[in-house]
């Protein structure tokens, strides 16, 4: 943003009007701060109309974490459905790990957007769907593996909050630098099931509740320090507790780099990500049900449910790592472990950590 | 080291990094014996300290593993044929100079059996070896670029018997011989380009164009590049940041036969590391003509993917293996030629693992400057563009990441660029444009009514 104080002041290039406020990440046009809104959404908005995201009447849960990337989605998805009629009815959906300090910090935020974009508010918590906080958990198992369980229990925790708010889909705040992210590290790790799925702006479909990414091109960049910032929305931001810059930490600064150089390379990545030649005959796990609980499974027993045993039982280890899982130690569940085996690797990894 | 998820599945586990740790502190594995043969000592114990490989194996398990990799990649693949006439590319790096000297033993032995069989049905292949003088639009590093050639022509004479044929070629050499001007015209094609990425390329490419070119003018069938696993893994990221997602499994396999000569990668399953270290013990010597030194974007993945090398050694191969789960193209392997009559007694050499053969050939449109294979669906966004010509058919015929990183945005810039690029460049899009009025042709091809069937 380098703006206010230059001698010759620059004008924006889209009104050719207002005296451009900042440089547009993206595209490194020079433009004032009210382009910067109209495109910023009409882009959002475009990106929802032309893959048909949603259809009028539904109803739409907003995964709501009270960081930076949600608080935006909320406001731009409610100004999007006042100013388009879309006709959608729209909820913050927020998940309670139950980590004090971080948690109950944020969703104080959440809970502040409520009232500010008239979005009625589901928590859902760890607690109450599992019996145990984040706080227990680490208490148990330590400051190791701590996120494989977070990240089960909060995707199986968005789903059933969605279920009880009755919505037809999800929406997350995942963004174009996550997701250009997430394009490198399946490559990096070797998962091919993975690379052919992670740029699908909806996922799920097959399952009970879709969920889609409506800033799948948006850069972080433009959410965070521009957006956020001159809107003055209100967000949190702190790192969690237990993971302080664990998250993806070294990929991400690539692609930091990347983008310095060449602000197109995070679009790039996303678009190589959709061009890649996989082979449809590439194996996908089978989807059926986990006999405890009923959540959508490939394997016997939901990995929620593998974990929280685990925890009950005293034996946290059990389900982390890899082929460590109940599914293939259990009492009786010997019969289909060749299947359980070959879906073991696409189906095991949560947690988007590859830290050095 | 390890991922911190356990279910990674690049190769390396906890479990493992953590045990040889233990086994092998620093001082003491100096005095360990070869992992494979368990007789003699590691290379490291020789002399010095090491890392890799040369702390598992002896001399002679390491060089005939590597070694060994190169023959099946060859072999596998009916890489080289016994009547084929090959040109291996000699950069003067480690790569390409471990790929001359494998080239050479092959040849060697091949000549001992051509010597030992009494109906001399196979004939011992031929090599050539082709060094590219870049000095036109690389600046040469400090190294005496005359010695250095000097000094390649001594390495090439080394290698015989058999004896082999060594090219010099500038670059400018694409440009047609009555042409005097290819030396400028080459120089401002390549100042014209304002993106560092894009300006190195784009040489790449006319490097490939002048091995091409050499190949055609002297009768070579095969071209080999000492392409390895390290490079190959860099070229799969720089696909990716590309934006060239559509056309990766083009680049990174064994066989690429979309050249008019096909080039073939025996090296790729091999570590730069590996190859670096065999030309150290066996005093191969390398010269590093131009610095090779990468830049912009693609100067930003090799220490990327440098870093993640050194975390975690199995980290290149990964990448390649996911790259290799890719779709190849149809042109990923070498075209079959039923009709020659010694087919049937170099069948005794060649294992084919890949004899699938493809019901239909696609036909496949290619960018008008990096040759790499187009998807349909992006050809038709870029049209109409520009007003000339030439620029417009090779406009027309460019990927997006040629268009943005190497192309000139601006209309009459363009057309000069356009008039710069060397004849094979032009010529291919021409060829494209012709393509597409064929495949334009086949689709309606049932509609058409000709003569005869008036007739019926």
């Amino acid at each position: 943003m380098e703006c206010s104080v230059k001698s010759r002041v620059k004008v924006c290039s889209i009104c050719n009007h207002k005296r451009a406020a900042l440089k547009r990440p993206k595209t490194l046009q020079q433009i004032c701060r009210e382009c910067f809104y109209d495109v910023f959404e009409e882009e959002i908005h475009r990106v929802i109309v032309d893959n048909q995201l949603f259809r009028p009447g539904e109803r739409i849960g907003i995964g709501a974490s009270g960081g930076k990337d949600s608080t935006v989605l909320a406001y731009v998805m409610s100004e999007l459905n006042r100013r388009h009629n879309y006709g959608l009815d729209l909820f913050l959906l927020s998940v309670d790990e139950g980590i004090t300090g971080y948690r109950d910090d944020s969703l104080e935020t959440v809970k502040r957007n409520e009232v500010q974009y008239g979005i009625p508010l589901k928590v859902v918590s760890y607690k109450e769907l599992y019996g145990w906080t984040m706080d227990e958990i680490v208490k148990v198992i330590g400051l190791k593996n701590n996120c494989t369980f977070c990240g089960v229990f909060r995707r199986q925790a968005l789903d059933r909050g969605a279920a009880l708010l009755k919505v037809d889909k999800l929406v997350t705040g995942h963004n174009a630098d996550d997701i250009a992210e997430t394009v490198l590290l399946n490559i990096l790790r070797g998962d091919i099931a993975r690379l052919s799925r992670c740029t699908s702006i909806i996922t799920g479909e097959d399952g009970p509740i879709p969920r889609c990414k409506p800033f799948k091109y948006t850069y972080e960049k433009e959410i965070q320090f521009t957006y956020a910032y001159f809107k003055k929305l209100d967000y949190f931001s702190t790192e969690c507790l237990y993971s302080p810059n664990a998250y993806r930490g070294f990929a991400r600064e690539f692609i930091k780099d990347l983008e310095r150089l060449r602000p197109r390379a995070i679009l790039d990545i996303i678009k190589s990500g959709e061009d890649f030649r996989i082979s449809t005959s590439t194996k996908m796990p089978e989807q059926g049900n986990c006999e405890r609980c009923g959540y959508i499974s490939s394997q016997k027993w939901c990995k929620a449910c593998v974990l929280l045993k685990g925890l009950n039982r005293g034996l946290p280890k059990l389900g982390i790592g890899r082929s460590r899982g109940l599914n293939t130690v259990s009492e009786n569940g010997s019969k289909d472990t060749t299947k359980s085996n070959g879906v073991q690797s696409i189906e095991s990894k949560q947690c988007g950590s590859l830290d050095f | 080291m390890a991922c911190a998820s356990g279910t990674c599945a690049s190769g390396c586990s906890k479990v493992n990094a953590q045990s040889s740790t233990v086994d092998l502190p620093g001082p003491k594995s100096t005095n360990l014996t070869c992992l494979k043969c368990k007789v003699n000592t590691t290379i490291a114990s020789g002399g010095g300290g090491g890392i890799g490989d040369s702390l598992r194996f002896c001399y002679s398990c390491f060089r005939s593993n590597l070694y060994g990799k190169f023959r099946f990649a060859v072999t596998a693949n009916a890489m080289i044929s016994p009547e084929d006439n090959v040109l291996v590319a000699f950069s003067g790096g480690p790569s390409s100079r471990v790929a001359l000297q494998f080239v050479h033993e092959l040849q060697e032995r091949s000549l001992k059996n051509f010597e030992a069989c009494r109906d001399r049905s196979l004939p011992v292949f031929g090599v050539g070896v082709a060094f590219i003088d870049e000095s036109a639009i690389q600046q040469a590093s400090s190294y005496d670029f005359d010695k250095a050639v000097e000094e390649m022509k001594l390495v090439v004479s080394n290698l015989s018997p058999p004896v082999k044929k060594f090219h010099v070629c500038p670059t400018d050499s694409i440009y047609s011989l009555d042409s005097n001007d290819g030396r400028e015209k080459l120089n401002e094609l390549i100042s014209s380009i304002t993106d560092v990425t894009g300006k190195e390329d784009l040489m790449e490419h006319l490097r490939m164009l002048s091995l091409q070119k050499i190949a055609l003018d002297h009768k070579y069938t095969k071209i080999i590049l000492g392409t390895c696993t390290s490079r190959i893994a860099c070229r799969v990221l720089e696909a990716t940041v590309k934006g060239q997602g559509y056309s990766l499994s083009a680049d990174i396999q064994y066989v690429d036969a979309r050249w008019e000569t096909p080039v073939v990668l025996p090296l790729r399953d091999c570590l730069q590391q590996e190859l670096s270290l065999l030309c150290s013990l066996d005093s191969l010597k390398t010269m590093e003509v131009f610095n090779g030194l990468r830049s912009g974007i693609n100067g930003l993945i090799t220490t990327f993917v440098k870093l993640l090398q050194e975390e975690n050694p199995s980290r290149e191969s990964t990448i390649v293996r996911t790259a290799g789960k890719l779709t190849p193209f149809h042109f990923n392997k070498l075209p079959e030629d039923d009709n020659s009559v010694s087919i049937l007694a170099s069948r005794r050499r060649q294992k084919k693992y890949n004899l699938q053969q493809n019901e239909a050939i696609p036909l496949n449109t290619f960018c008008s400057v990096c040759n790499s294979p187009l998807k349909e669906t992006d050809t038709k966004t870029s049209e109409s563009n520009g007003n000339g010509q030439i620029s417009r058919s090779v406009l027309a015929a460019s990927c997006a990441s040629c268009q943005f990183q190497i192309l000139p945005k601006e209309g009459t810039l363009l057309e000069n660029f356009c008039s710069l690029l060397p004849p094979p460049v032009t010529e291919r899009g021409k060829a494209c444009d012709h393509n597409k009025l064929l495949q334009m042709r086949e689709q309606i091809q049932d509609c058409l009514l000709s003569d005869t069937d008036d007739e019926t």
